[in-house]
């Protein structure tokens, strides 16, 4: 264990007068590295039976398919954050608010991401003088309606290709309508963004790579809360309590709504499980589509990291509430 | 937590992430098609645990007085070593029995409406899912008279049948639903759940209803099987 605590010392001459008052974080890493690996056998035992198995393996597959979209996410928010001027914003976005709304989330279209990257990108739009009605709502349409999706929605469903219409269609006007009700009812003092005085660097590169690295760490953190929240709901859950929920048809709309909250899927694999939902009716799984993308435990951890906990408590039972309305009444007109 | 520590971090995430992408054992938890931006990510994680760290000690060097150091920085952070653990010491096996009984037979209706005829050989190889659409939703025309083989793990019935199932994955294993196939005729019996076989085979009428999604499941008449290695890629898409 010395061996370990002393491995800092290594690196050029700290102050030594924090080293006292302290253990630095480095130790603690390094100490439970080691205890990890020293406990390695245990830890096996512990998840051999079948029930934290497929716990764990849900919780390192949503991980490591999260990842790419979170990296490509954080570069791109610390690019906005670092490197486009304020100015950009200005010119690339319409004066007013409210018309700015419906171009954000028209812009959603182009970013093949999914939700895991937009928060960053939304909350650095936000640092860097967008309207965070406008921010809000890209952060709700980007994900819900990229080409991606788009195309794995046609995949899945290739006999009701109205469901892909259907499905931008919803998210689209969910993303609008809360860019407005947040213009209307919305107040700045609810989204607390963390104080960041390392983006107003003098060197540009290191303020880029202390927003990747500050990123990654701060909503990879909420990602993992999310992450569990989602494995456990998948191992506790069993498919057959759905079964009684689907024969009635206002039920199901709200159930599958909020299943889509509980599962924290992908938004580009949704399409899949909601096609395999085949007992439920297109509209239910049409909520299903239109919500998860845009509330589920993931993000909701996610938004609360990166916004504040008073926004999260308010934008994601309104958006949940939205979604759903939206989703039965274009499910019932149009599928 | 100071900016070493998150260094480190990063530079574990990223290892971990690199050396599933490099070898078969992301195949457990994702499709194939990620592998290339699982790669592109572990990179990034890798060079910013590196600028990290070149960044702080070019700062120690200057000898600058850092006031924001080791304040207000993200304790969440600490949670990322859970999926470092889980990819780099636990490493789940693939879903397996235990998630395919939790959920019903993702068989939809519709997938295809006309079936070509099955590829040249006797037995011919097939996926779990092929031969149940052309069992169920092609009753059986194009499997007529042929012999198949499937392979996939096994699920023990409530009351003594035994099942054969393969995971489809659309995206990640928390989207994975099962595909299953009965077995009968020279059924195995007494095989633990999860374990693999190949079963040979012909298409009978026999049907049973799956009870967690009331969905079809058709069977197979089993004329030879034998239990094989756990495959690279267990999912079918």
């Amino acid at each position: 264990m010395t061996a370990v605590e002393q491995e800092p010392a290594k690196s050029p001459p700290a102050p030594p007068a924090r080293r006292e008052r302290r253990l630095g974080s480095v130790e603690v890493l390094a100490v439970l590295l080691v205890a990890l690996v020293v406990f390695r056998g245990p830890i096996a035992a512990l998840v051999s039976d079948p029930r934290w198995q497929t716990w764990t393996t849900v919780f390192v597959s949503v991980m490591v398919q999260a990842t790419p979209f979170l990296v490509f996410g954080v570069l791109l928010s610390a690019v906005i954050a670092v490197f486009v001027p304020r100015s950009f914003w200005a010119r690339a976005l319409p004066r007013h608010p409210a018309l700015a709304v419906p171009v954000a989330s028209a812009a959603g279209v182009v970013l093949p991401g999914c939700e895991c990257g937009s928060v960053p990108i939304a909350g650095s739009l936000i640092r860097r003088g967008v309207t965070p009605a406008a921010a809000l709502a890209f952060l709700l349409s980007a994900p819900a309606v990229n080409p991606i999706v788009l195309a794995s929605t046609a995949v899945a469903f290739p006999k009701n290709p109205e469901m892909v219409v259907a499905r931008a269609g919803a998210s689209l006007v969910v993303a609008m309508v809360m860019g407005w009700l947040w213009l209307r009812l919305g107040r700045p003092e609810w989204i607390r963004l963390p104080h960041r005085p390392d983006l107003d660097d003098t060197s540009k590169w290191r303020a880029f790579w202390s927003a990747c690295r500050h990123d990654v760490i701060h909503a990879g953190g909420f990602l993992v809360l999310g992450a569990m929240a989602a494995a456990t709901i998948n191992v506790v859950v069993p498919g057959r309590w759905l079964q009684a929920l689907a024969d009635n048809p206002w039920l199901s709309v709200v159930a599958l709504g909020v299943l889509a909250v509980l599962l924290s899927i992908c938004s580009e694999a949704d399409a899949f499980v909601a096609a395999s939902l085949s007992q439920f009716s297109l509209t239910a799984r049409l909520a299903f589509l239109v919500v998860g993308p845009m509330v589920d435990l993931k993000l909701m951890s996610m938004q609360a990291g990166v916004f504040g906990r008073r926004f999260a408590v308010r934008f994601a039972p309104t958006t949940f509430v939205v979604g759903v309305a939206v989703a039965a009444i274009v499910g019932s007109v149009w599928l | 937590m100071n900016r070493q520590a998150q260094a480190v971090i990063l530079l574990l995430l990223g290892g971990a992430i690199l050396r599933a992408s490099l070898s078969d054992l992301y195949l457990r938890y994702v499709k194939e098609g990620l592998r290339p931006f699982l790669i592109g990510a572990g990179i990034v994680l890798v060079t910013a645990s590196i600028m990290t760290l070149w960044y702080d000690l070019r700062q120690r060097l200057d000898a600058v007085t850092e006031h924001d150091h080791g304040h207000h920085e993200p304790r969440v952070g600490w949670l990322l070593l859970l999926p470092v653990l889980g990819l780099l010491l636990v490493a789940p096996p693939a879903m397996g029995s235990f998630a395919a009984g939790q959920s019903g037979t993702a068989l939809r209706n519709g997938q295809q409406s006309d079936f070509t005829p099955l590829p040249a050989g006797d037995p011919v190889e097939v996926t779990v899912l092929d031969y149940a659409s052309r069992a169920v939703f092609d009753d059986g025309r194009s499997l007529t008279g042929r012999e198949v083989t499937i392979t996939g793990f096994v699920i023990p019935g409530a009351s003594g049948e035994v099942y054969l199932a393969r995971m489809m994955l659309a995206c990640c294993a928390a989207d994975a639903r099962p595909i299953k196939v009965g077995l009968t005729g020279d059924a195995p019996g007494g095989l633990a759940a999860d374990t693999w076989v190949r079963a040979t085979g012909r298409y009978t009428l026999r049907r049973a209803n799956d009870t967690v999604n009331g969905e079809t499941i058709p069977f197979l008449d089993v004329t030879s099987w034998q239990q094989v290695d756990t495959p690279k890629n267990t999912y079918e898409s």
